[in-house]
């Protein structure tokens, strides 16, 4: 296996590939300029592993379809020269996945709340944090916790609590950061309730507003036990039957509290549907079968993109966050390790960012993202202004015209209001009894 | 090899029958006896929320066993079962009676038996959510109710409700009960009916002392695969009650997705020795060794 990193100003790359003066030589060679004059492709500066077989290289990623689309393992193959395989799962199977077949992928895509499930089984290995050259520059919601240094860090498995491990081979989470991390994080939003503005017929304020007597049997909420229990105590707390200690981690009885308090609501017919897969919660919004639900970002903008109306509704409490990001399996080594921390550089070095933000989502590294966005689609979606011209997918597809708001406002707006994240608690493993014995009820 | 060469060795002749046996001896072994007893063994391991721990212990099947959801859940799945049961029997039998006693040509009975296996050139998931748009609230059938002036208001049970699941499992699993019952039927020698009807029966009698007592075997068979299909479905329910509606399977799936593995176990267990109950019930019931 040859591996040559190339380190600028070594000359290295000139010697090796003499006569025919590549894109990678000029780069490698540390001529930023004149890389910067071939083509702005080139500014990013990858590749950066130096290898004849780096072609050969796959890279087996499986996670939800939010993140895994085809449009990256494209890039990759262009920018990075090696194979991106991907797989799409729903959230609890990516999570069974990632725990039970250690060996079936190279890099997991994955949350947040299930990492704190699946790292301590020992199938992933730590991310050395000063490989990734960018990392000091990630949203503090995943180093910290903090948005801003005044915020309030929120309830639930909040990102930072699981980033971090004690050491190389701690499977133990770290309090504060250290130099090795458990995912590379990637993506992340705060979700509401979607309504149907046609149906609902008046103003929706509140979380209580789901298991409101006037939507019964209009309503659906999502059967993943833990962002379903989150959206439970959303709409508890809101209707004011319960007070929490901590909603991220619910004791016994508040667990019984809330899923009695949800299964009352199921015997008297509120619910139409419990959904797992987004493509569901789109299906049941876009046929009238449902007017207000639990829905992702991505769900609403489909509803949209049919014309029929739908708005992702800021709600008084605030909202329920979740976040995404690569791990690397346990059995990579060598040149395919290689090629993964050059993947991990890659994502968070802008292309991924301003495709991610462009569906509604935020990037974990908002600078770089900046860069690959026009400054009407960064004032759309980060700061919460007018669209000045339409508003294109990633796609090409229209999906707001000129004129047109982010529900919610900017990004400080939406993710400063978070108050709890998707979650695993402490008593787990009652929780999903009870949440069974609530879908079976 | 001629038959002397055989005889002439007889060890050679005592073995043939094992080597026969043993392909699918070697198969059922590897593919269902050593899938079964691993699940066995899961099933009194222990588990967390993030790995499966080998030990001995009874906790899962006291979970399930002690549980009001299980018992909840397993009543559900067996109101699923018999009502499921009765109408595919019911259209199933008819069909039946009908392909073998009223069509008077081979050729077009074969035609119409063929026309009944055309919902199964699409995949069970697309029958399935092809009901959707036809029994939702702006679908297809209240559309038409509403237009006839039957009702003035959709009618919502006819989505996500007990309803739909039974009718999508009426309509995927009928066929099961069709083709067992049309083969022993057709095995009925014509004669027996002459010689009732000249005896002065009544139709109802022939069908009564005749047909059904002579295709009990084909009914046995169609509904040890109708309770086997109803009772470990998990897909159906789910889809067509829009997840709100509880059965065994569903209920083990949930628990395999929160990595509960041994729980599931467990239950797959508790439901393979209730399967195995119902099935020699029936085998106890009716000769099924009659039609193989």
């Amino acid at each position: 296996m040859k591996i040559d990193h190339g380190l600028p100003g070594k000359g290295k790359a000139y010697a090796r590939r003499a006569g025919s003066v590549s894109r990678r030589g000029l780069l490698k060679g540390g001529a930023a300029i004149a890389g910067a004059a071939i083509g702005s492709g080139a500014i990013s500066g990858f590749p950066t592993i130096w290898a004849q077989n780096i072609k050969d290289v796959t890279l087996r990623q499986f996670g939800t379809g939010t993140s895994d689309l085809n449009e990256i393992a494209t890039k990759v193959k262009e920018d990075l020269g090696f194979t991106l395989q991907l797989g799409v799962l729903d959230t609890d199977a990516v999570m069974q996945r990632a725990a039970t077949q250690p060996d079936s992928y190279d890099i997991a895509d994955i949350e947040y709340f299930s990492t704190k499930k699946v790292y301590p089984t020992g199938v992933m290995q730590p991310i050395e944090v000063k490989k990734i050259k960018l990392f000091d520059k990630i949203v503090p919601i995943f180093i910290t916790g903090k948005l801003t240094p005044e915020s309030k860090i929120a309830q639930g498995t909040a990102p930072h609590t699981v980033e971090f491990v004690e050491g190389k081979d701690s499977k133990k989470f770290a309090k504060a950061p250290t130099e090795w991390a458990t995912l590379v994080p990637t993506i992340y939003n705060a979700d509401t309730l979607g309504i149907r503005p046609d149906l609902v017929g008046r103003p929706i304020k509140n979380w209580k507003d789901l298991v409101d007597p006037a939507f019964k049997g209009k309503a659906a909420i999502l059967n993943i036990p833990g962002i379903g229990i989150m959206d439970a105590a959303m709409v508890c707390e809101s209707l004011g039957e319960i007070k929490y200690g901590d909603k991220g981690n619910m004791t016994k009885e508040e667990i019984d509290k809330t899923l009695g308090k949800l299964t009352e609501f199921k015997k008297a017919g509120q619910f139409r549907a419990f959904w797992k897969d987004f493509t569901e919660s789109v299906n049941l919004m876009a046929s009238g079968e449902v007017v207000i639900q639990s829905m992702w970002s991505p769900a609403v903008a489909a509803v949209r993109s049919k014309g029929i109306p739908c708005i992702y509704q800021p709600l008084e409490e605030g909202y329920r966050a979740w976040g995404s990001g690569l791990g690397l399996a346990a059995h990579l080594n060598g040149l395919q390790l290689d090629a993964a921390y050059e993947y991990l550089n890659w994502y968070l070095s802008g292309w991924v960012g301003g495709f991610l933000n462009r569906q509604g989502y935020y990037s974990a590294m908002l600078d770089t993202a900046k860069q690959n966005m026009s400054a009407d689609e960064w004032g759309f979606w980060m700061e919460g202004k007018p669209a000045q011209g339409d508003i294109l997918s990633p796609q090409g597809k229209v999906m707001e015209k000129a004129g047109a708001v982010r529900d919610g406002g900017s990004f400080y707006e939406r993710m400063g209001h978070v108050v709890c994240w998707n979650s695993t608690m402490d008593e787990d493993r009652y929780m999903v009894q009870k949440w069974n014995e609530f879908i079976a009820a | 090899m001629s038959a002397e060469a055989v005889a002439a060795r007889p060890w050679r002749r005592k073995l043939v029958p094992y080597f026969q046996a043993g392909p699918l001896t070697l198969v059922l072994a590897l593919f269902l006896i050593f899938p079964i007893v691993t699940i066995v063994i899961v099933s009194f391991f222990d588990y967390n929320s993030v790995q499966i721990i080998p030990a001995f212990i009874l906790d899962n099947y006291r979970d399930v066993l002690f549980s009001k959801v299980t018992w909840q859940t397993y009543l559900n799945t067996f109101g699923y079962v018999i009502v499921v049961w009765a109408i595919t029997l019911f259209i199933g039998f008819w069909i039946a009676y009908f392909l073998v006693f009223h069509i008077r040509t081979n050729t077009i009975r074969i035609a119409c038996f063929l026309l009944t296996t055309i919902p199964f050139w699409t995949s069970n998931i697309i029958r399935m959510i092809s009901w959707i748009p036809l029994l939702g609230r702006n679908g297809l059938v209240n559309a038409l109710l509403l237009h006839a002036g039957v009702t003035g208001h959709p009618l919502e049970f006819l989505l996500y409700s007990p309803f739909s699941v039974v009718v999508a499992f009426v309509h995927l699993n009928t066929f099961f009960m069709i083709v067992p019952i049309s083969n022993t039927m057709a095995r009925i020698d014509k004669s027996l009916i002459e010689a009732a009807r000249d005896a002065n029966a009544s139709g109802w009698q022939i069908l009564t002392n005749v047909v059904i007592p002579l295709s009990k075997t084909g009914i046995a068979i169609g509904s040890i695969f109708i309770f086997t299909v109803v009772m470990g479905d998990f897909a159906t329910v789910n889809v067509m009650s829009g997840g709100q509606s509880a059965s065994v399977g569903l209920m083990m799936r949930n628990e395999m997705s929160e990595l509960q593995y041994p729980a599931a176990a467990a239950n797959a267990v508790v439901l393979l020795v209730i399967m195995l109950l119902i099935v020699s019930a029936i085998v106890r019931l009716v000769d099924i060794r009659k039609e193989l």
